[in-house]
């Protein structure tokens, strides 16, 4: 097969053009409402010293032109409405519609955040019956719905790690994360101003019990734990683990990229976890937008409570019957304050929340059923002949919602790395997996297919993958070139981080040119 | 019920025996008895999507939103209006549902999309960096507390009391875990940053020193000399300030600050409450290997191609882990596209006449209501007012079907009278004489 002869991704249109550079001067969308109040000179509202002298170098289009033009972008974008996502760790489930019209309603889309609670009972009724769903499927008693992403809720765990130890007078410096952990959890140890100590993972792909009992002494804050991890391994010896960091006086912190293995069947809660954050826009069906809008709630045992963020939304019994009111209670003195403004992520809480209805206690076991069954059915797929000796299961055992394989065979028989699979794959319409991480396995491909696949899907992965290593088998140069069907080829990304542009250059300006003029192309990790 | 999975019994059964096993519970074998649920979710039984419509629906019915009265709220969100085109276009496919663009080759859209929001960023601020968005405005200007710390160590951070309240709030909740603490400046008689405190406040341990531009009265503050004295010591300086303003008022990078930030919910974003929207994050030069979040690059691909791809990685979470400059993952790029596409509307002239629509506003609005102004200089969109009687105020306008804003007191105890009044440009001239004639009512009240 030559190398263009597969489907490949849809083109690209036109010519790559900024939005700056269709800009002419004189061109419009914008026409402003009409001016109903004296026609004062700005002159005389603000002074010299404070107003601007030009006006921005914003595009001048038509809106004909601006539709165009963003229509078009849009077409060089792969997205989960299209096509099969097996990345990793990000569980691109489906994205219901029902849930796009229900928040765009006016009474959530322009229902003013700093609204009083009476004239907001709905979207506060709606935020308590969310956070008792989440709860229930955390199994922990006490919901913040504030923080922005998971990252967030990240922060807000340690910081809420950290409340609680200064409230019993305990300076502690350290947080545990094991070797497979997210890159965030690291990050996050540090903003939020403790050291680093990282626990090994044992040969069964759990973490490794002794160092944990090495590590964990009263200087340690915390244990960060994804649960199953990053290899899609549910901890066998969590109960364990639990009690070994519970010994030593630290919390107990679930990572919740991976919850989508677990609901209605094990809950964080029940395994000894003290803190828990979700990801709304992984489990809970929010899109992912390209980057965001995410949304990272926490949920907490009783002894972490006194330290939630605030606000906090309160059921308040009005008596005689009625119906409950909802209202934000601000009077929290232990509280470790606000993550942000107001009240959170609300338009995501309402995609969730439609989710949670639609699906309900059932539906959400079963989705995590079949995020499992898929994801076992494709690792045994993957176990063919043909495929196992080029890209050999890293664990290979039941599985979780994903599973990695390790890209090693296929470098060392056919001479093509992961990164040059991943890119051949793009020419058969398929978005790669998560590709060198978890950093544990070398040439790692984490796949998680999620429960919203059909069978036929994730057949047609495992038919694409075995093109491509038959393909490298008869000519590895093919994969090591591609892809050659996408709107552009592999791009240089070491140029790029050299001579970084990252604006349009002002009108006159050139960018700045590259220090050395060898552009080479990055063929390094992604 | 899950109707958003596909696999039929037999779609089931002939998965188990390729996997080779009995059943599901197979599949589970890793999680040990102890800490299984065992039992149902307590949660109620799927629905119908005509319910789950219906139910929402009622839901949202008990919300009294920008469209069932006539709102003055705004105290860091404002209804502006946002334009049919951000919604045909940010409820594309291509857009909604992609995930951060890891893979750059498929991803050019995305990219593109990050690297024309930056530029506007960097237009509107006057700073030559941009990242491509940050979760919200407070958490950004928190973020940039963290900047100040891995730059210059030191551990005081210093905030006008004009910065808006979550803001500060936030700054702190933040501080507490890098070890920084965070004091505040007040407020002058003619509600802006009081600059002889501020000097006094500036010392060899200040990382950092917080503005706001309108600040949260809405005040335009005379920067340059804040500014000058913030630099004194070699702190940096971070602007908080709203993009919409700034078609008409000085880029904060003017003033020579080292970091602005912001909420961009006033372009082309929903209210919903309070988010989404998007937080934006510019910098001076120095700080581009430093800054937090994805930033889009220009680039070239193999074969010369022009292409955009995430760069700087080496600042990021998923590369450097605890070396990471921040731990921002998921950010907000639909909202981000939401403000570039909404910015392409309003275009380079829109920006300044929105501006001078809303300062003009705004200025008849303070003028027609006829009460003691906290801020009787210069605003934009926002100012604030003090209400000899509020509670009747508000019940009166309220009974009327007019939200009159925003009460102070519940951030400021030193204007517990005072009511913080947003004109956007959907709020006529009609509506501010609305407003006024309540007004009347108190002012008239008193003088009797």
């Amino acid at each position: 097969m030559s190398p263009s002869e597969v489907i490949g991704f849809a083109p690209g249109g036109e010519e790559t053009v900024t939005i700056y550079e269709r800009s002419q001067s004189g061109r419009r969308a914008f026409v402003p409402p009409p001016l109903d109040v004296p026609e004062t000179p700005l002159s005389e509202l603000i002074p010299a010293s404070e107003r601007r002298a030009e006006p921005p170098a914003l595009p001048e289009v038509s809106e004909p032109e601006i539709v165009r033009h963003f229509n078009n972008l849009s077409k060089k974008n792969f997205d989960l409405d299209t096509g099969f996502y097996p990345l990793g760790s990000c569980t691109m489930k489906h994205n219901p519609k029902v849930n796009e019209r229900v928040a765009a309603l006016a009474g959530h889309a322009r229902l003013h955040p700093a609204q009083e609670a009476k004239y907001a009972q709905g979207a506060l009724e709606l935020m308590f019956r969310l956070q008792g769903a989440l709860a229930e499927v955390a199994g922990l008693p006490h919901v913040s719905l504030q923080p922005s992403a998971g990252s967030h809720g990240e922060l807000a765990g340690l910081l809420l790690t950290r409340a609680y130890h200064d409230d019993r007078g305990d300076k502690r410096t350290k947080v545990l994360t094991p070797d497979t952990a997210h890159g965030t959890n690291p990050a996050t140890v540090r903003m939020a101003g403790y050291e680093v100590v990282k626990v090994g993972t044992a040969e069964d792909g759990g973490v490794d019990l002794d160092d944990l009992r090495a590590k964990a002494d009263e200087e340690v804050a915390c244990l960060m734990l994804t649960n199953p991890n990053t290899l899609g391994l549910f901890d066998r010896n969590i109960t364990e683990i639990a009690r070994i960091v519970h010994e030593v006086g630290a919390t107990l912190y679930y990572d919740g990229a991976n919850l989508n293995a677990v609901m209605g069947i094990s809950r964080p809660g029940d395994m000894g976890f003290d803190i828990v954050h979700y990801n709304l826009h992984k489990t809970f069906s929010q899109p992912h937008g390209g980057g965001g809008p995410g949304s990272g709630p926490i949920a907490v045992s009783d002894r972490i409570e006194p330290y939630l963020p605030r606000p906090q939304i309160v059921e308040v019994d009005s008596g005689n019957g009625a119906a409950p009111v909802y209202d934000l209670d601000f009077v929290r003195p232990k509280s470790i304050g606000r993550l942000r403004g107001f009240q959170g992520n609300f338009g995501v809480f309402v995609r969730s929340y439609a989710y949670i209805c639609s699906l309900g206690g059932d539906g959400l076991r079963e989705a995590s059923d079949m995020a499992v069954l898929n994801a076992n059915y494709l690792r045994a797929r993957l176990a063919e002949p043909g495929l196992a000796e080029h890209l050999p299961i890293a664990f290979d055992r039941a599985c979780m919602h994903e599973f990695v394989v390790s890209g090693t065979g296929a470098k060392r028989n056919l001479g093509v790395k992961t990164l040059d699979i991943a890119k051949r794959l793009l020419d058969h319409r398929v978005h790669p997996p998560t590709v060198y991480f978890p950093l544990l396995v070398d040439e790692a491909m984490l796949i998680e297919p999620t429960e919203t696949e059909p069978k036929e899907r994730l057949d047609g992965f495992v038919d694409a993958l075995r093109a491509v290593l038959e393909e490298a088998a008869e000519d590895p140069q093919i994969a090591q070139g591609a892809p050659y069907t996408t709107p552009v080829r592999r791009l240089d990304e070491a140029g790029a981080a050299r001579r970084p542009v990252v604006r349009q250059p002002p009108a006159g300006q050139e960018p700045p040119g590259d220090p050395d003029d060898a552009r080479q192309v990055t063929t390094g990790k992604v | 019920m899950s109707r958003y999975t596909s696999a039929t019994d037999s779609d089931r059964r002939a998965m188990l025996e390729a996997i080779g096993v009995e059943s599901l519970e197979d599949l589970f074998v890793d999680i040990p008895a102890d800490v299984r649920l065992g039992r149902d979710l307590e949660i109620p039984p799927g629905m119908s999507e005509l319910e789950v419509t219906e139910h929402l629906g009622a839901l949202a019915a008990r919300n009294r939103d920008a469209e069932s009265e006539v709102t003055f709220l705004g105290a860091g969100m404002y209804d502006h209006y946002v334009p049919a085109l951000v919604d045909s276009i940010t409820q594309r496919s291509e857009f909604l549902t992609p995930y951060t663009p890891y893979q750059p080759e498929i991803s050019q859209g995305g990219l593109q999309v990050m690297f024309e929001f930056q530029t506007a960023i960097s237009e509107l601020t006057g700073l030559p960096v941009s990242n491509a968005s940050m979760y919200e405005g407070p958490s950004s200007v928190a973020s940039a507390g963290y900047l100040a710390k891995l730059e210059n160590g030191r551990s005081k951070l210093i905030a006008s009391r004009g910065v808006h309240p979550h803001s500060r709030e936030t700054l702190a909740t933040y501080s507490r875990g890098f070890g920084s603490q965070v004091q505040e400046i007040p407020l002058d008689e003619s509600g802006a940053t009081d600059l002889e405190a501020l000097a006094a406040a500036i010392d060899d341990d200040t990382s950092a020193v917080f503005l706001q531009q309108p600040n949260f009265l809405g005040t335009v503050e005379d920067l340059g000399p804040l500014v000058e004295a913030a630099k004194r010591t070699g702190a940096l300086v971070v602007c908080a300030c709203d993009p919409l303003t700034l078609g008409i008022l000085k880029p904060p990078g003017d003033y020579g600050v080292d970091v602005a930030v912001g909420e961009g919910q006033t372009l082309g974003n929903r209210l919903d409450f309070g988010g989404p929207s998007f937080g934006f994050y510019a910098a001076a030069e120095r700080y581009i290997r430093k800054m937090p979040g994805r930033i889009a690059g220009e680039t070239v691909d193999v074969d010369g191609k022009r292409g955009f791809v995430l760069t700087l990685q080496t600042r990021e979470q998923h590369i450097r882990r605890e070396k990471a400059t921040h731990n921002i993952c998921t950010s907000q790029a639909l909202n981000a596209l939401a403000g570039i596409v909404y910015l392409a509307w309003l275009g380079r002239r829109g920006i300044v006449e929105l501006g001078e629509l809303m300062a003009r506003r705004t200025h008849y609005a303070r003028e027609a209501l006829g009460l003691e102004a906290i801020n009787p200089g210069a605003v934009v969109r926002e100012f604030a007012v003090r209400v000899p009687d509020l509670d009747e105020f508000m019940q009166s306008a309220r009974a009327d079907g007019v939200n009159p804003g925003y009460r102070l007191g519940q951030d400021y105890p030193e204007y517990a009278d005072g009511l913080l009044v947003a004109v956007t440009e959907r709020r006529t001239r009609a509506d501010i004489d609305r407003l006024a004639r309540h007004a009347t009512g108190v002012r008239e009240g008193v003088t009797a």
